[in-house]
């Protein structure tokens, strides 16, 4: 019996997210950056991911789009919103856990979700990108660093206050610490500490949460600020290797029961 | 709703301008009122032709900054965006403002407005419980029929009080009952048409003429509804919309959960249900203007603490209106509704067990994709 693929796609404002799942094991998972067409960038993923895993296009049999580029993915059987997406695909990645924390390149939310990853409750943030992947890539580049150089870096150092959420004066006060000498990794575990008290407090707002945190998103690669949202919340604030994907996972398991 | 039954509701605003005009000309008053706290009986009374002029459109916001603040509620700059670039022909006619001390942000403005438009604003107690309250309210009913008298130059009698509270209460009856339709599942109307049934209706100069255009529409829905008509199937989200009031130009929440899938069953704020079911006993023998005082100070509204009728109403709605899921809407700066969201979630999530989503934004459409994906999970939260 040939293999049945359910494909689900998160094209959100940075990266693009493929995810294959078969009827049974393991998901295949691709990413890359959405560019200028969510379309193109859909597409492309793939033909990557089948070439990949050796599948042929005639066995994907239910596609979801998700991400603020769903809509653009006309060929998608179904659109659903990356907040249900998330709760699924964050369930399915770490059974039991009752919070996500999603902080992509430019919105932030958490969810409570029961065992089944349905949504109970949730918040996003409001209208501007504050203390989310393009506020760290604004910073890192003021700091002339990359992204991928800043976990390692803010690693055992004492955070140094940073007052701004705004992408725009918090460069220019990473700017002013600089010119005062103060060290790279205390300005960076300051902006982490700064993005975790955020999202603390959004999850303050929807109550406390009880077991453990899902952190998805492109800023769960960041263990920096995972390390401050564990320290912030008092419960284990998990990531997965899949954390960047689990809207796409989300979407996927959602195709999956379409089939 | 099919277009045809509206038909005599898409264009009353319009219509009812030129209308205004002409009586205008004739020597006929006008007194504008923003908030259901005006009471509109007095003005009735003194045979006045009333108007709503609460702003609903985003268009004179600029206006209006020029000198308030940005960080204000839309529909207070709206409000006196239209008064202050003289774009709105019912303020324009207008003889007689009456604004009230509801909010800060309100009594005010209402400070500036008095500088273009002759302009009483009522003194709302904090309160609707203990004496003084209540005598704050009786003594602001008896300034604003002084009022009414000195500026339209007519004596209040009344006899005509209460022919006016007869009126009004049929009349608020009537589009009580026209909201009540929607009790039925599926329902028989969208919120958008609710929407602009009740918003129309409000620029109607006859009054008369209002509650037999809204029979005839009640009665046509019923006939429709007994054929098998219905908007929605048996599992569409039925949303209750709770909060700051909304009109045509600051639809956009109703209109989103619409288009998303939903249906707006019900809207539970001053502009929708929130006092139509606050009648004055006609038969009651007492001071005509003490009963105006005890109904309108009986008037949910966040301005008052505590505010539990509120809750009461809405839990009331939920179960009558087989509610799905609530939303409360907070214009951005309105610090009354906002924090009573709090209280509000409480209820509908903890208590009643319901989804509950608040949503705070302004006129503008800058958010509406953002506001879009919320409405859009929340009604698959509601599904799933």
């Amino acid at each position: 019996m040939t293999v049945a693929l359910a494909v689900g796609i998160d094209v959100g404002s940075t990266a693009t997210k493929i995810v294959f799942k078969k009827d049974q094991g393991d998901i295949h998972c691709h990413i890359r950056p959405t560019g200028w067409s969510p379309r193109e960038a859909a597409q492309a993923g793939i033909r990557a991911l089948l070439e990949e895993t050796g599948y042929s296009e005639s066995q994907i049999k239910a596609t979801v789009a998700t991400g603020y580029g769903r809509i653009a993915l006309s060929f998608a059987d179904r659109t659903v919103t990356e907040i249900t997406c998330h709760g699924r695909g964050a369930a399915f990645l770490v059974p039991g856990a009752d919070l996500v924390i999603d902080i992509g390149g430019q919105d932030s939310k958490v969810l409570k979700i029961n065992n089944q990853g349905k949504v109970l409750d949730f918040l996003m943030n409001d209208k501007c990108a504050a203390g989310t992947g393009r506020f760290l890539q604004v910073m890192a580049a003021a700091l002339g660093l990359d992204v991928s150089e800043l976990a390692d870096l803010s690693a055992g150092q004492e955070p140094v206050k940073i007052s701004s959420m705004c992408t725009v004066f918090s460069e220019t006060e990473v700017i002013g610490l600089l010119a005062q000498g103060v060290a790279k990794g205390a300005i960076v575990a300051g902006l982490h500490q700064s993005i975790a008290r955020r999202m603390a407090a959004m999850v303050g707002r929807l109550g406390k949460p009880e077991t453990k945190a899902v952190f998805t998103g492109g800023v769960a690669l960041n263990l920096g600020v995972q390390r401050s949202l564990e320290q912030l919340l008092g419960i284990p604030v998990v990531t997965h290797q899949y954390s960047q994907a689990a809207g796409a996972i989300g979407a996927a398991l959602i195709a999956q029961k379409m089939i | 709703m099919e277009g045809n039954m509206l038909a005599n509701f898409d264009s009353i605003r319009e219509q009812n301008m030129i209308a205004l005009k002409e009586v205008k000309e004739k020597g006929a008053k006008v007194v504008g009122f923003y908030c259901t706290y005006g009471p509109q009986e007095l003005a009735v009374a003194a045979g006045a032709i009333c108007v709503g002029l609460c702003g609903t459109k985003e268009d004179p916001i600029p206006a209006a900054e020029q000198d308030l603040p940005r960080n204000l509620c839309p529909l207070i700059k709206s409000s006196y965006g239209f008064a202050v670039s003289d774009t709105c022909p019912f303020f324009h006619f207008s003889d007689l403002v009456i604004g009230e001390t509801t909010c800060d942000g309100k009594k005010k403005m209402f400070e500036l407005m008095a500088k273009i438009k002759p302009t009483y604003v009522m003194q709302l107690p904090q309160t609707q419980e203990g004496e003084a309250s209540l005598a704050l309210m009786y003594a602001e009913m008896k300034k604003v029929k002084e009022e009414m008298e000195k500026h339209l130059g007519v004596t209040i009698t009344d006899e005509a009080i209460g022919e006016a509270i007869a009126l009004l209460n049929e009349e608020r009856r009537t589009l009580k009952e026209f909201f009540d339709l929607n009790q039925a599942k599926p329902a028989v109307i969208t919120g958008m048409d609710l929407l602009k049934v009740s918003w129309q209706l409000g620029f109607h100069a006859n009054r008369k003429e209002r509650t037999v255009l809204l029979r005839r529409l009640i009665d046509d829905l019923k006939a429709k509804a007994a054929e098998g008509y219905h908007v929605g199937d048996e599992s569409t989200p039925r949303i209750l919309l709770t909060g700051t009031p909304t009109g045509l130009g600051s639809e956009k929440v109703i209109r989103l959960v619409e288009e998303c899938g939903g249906l707006v069953v019900s809207i539970e704020n001053c502009t929708g249900y929130k006092t139509l079911n606050q009648y004055i006993d006609e038969n009651d023998p007492r001071d005509k203007l003490l009963l105006l005082a005890e109904r309108y100070l009986k008037i949910p509204c966040s301005v008052m603490t505590p505010n539990t009728g509120r809750l009461e109403l809405l839990e009331r709605m939920i179960k009558e209106f087989q509610v799905d899921g609530v939303i409360d809407l907070t214009w951005q700066a309105c610090h009354t509704y906002n924090i009573e969201s709090t209280t509000v979630g409480q209820l509908v999530k903890d208590k009643l067990g319901l989804p509950f989503l608040h949503l705070e934004t302004d006129y503008s459409q800058s958010d509406v994709e953002t506001l879009r994906v919320r409405i859009n999970a929340f009604l698959e939260m509601i599904q799933e």
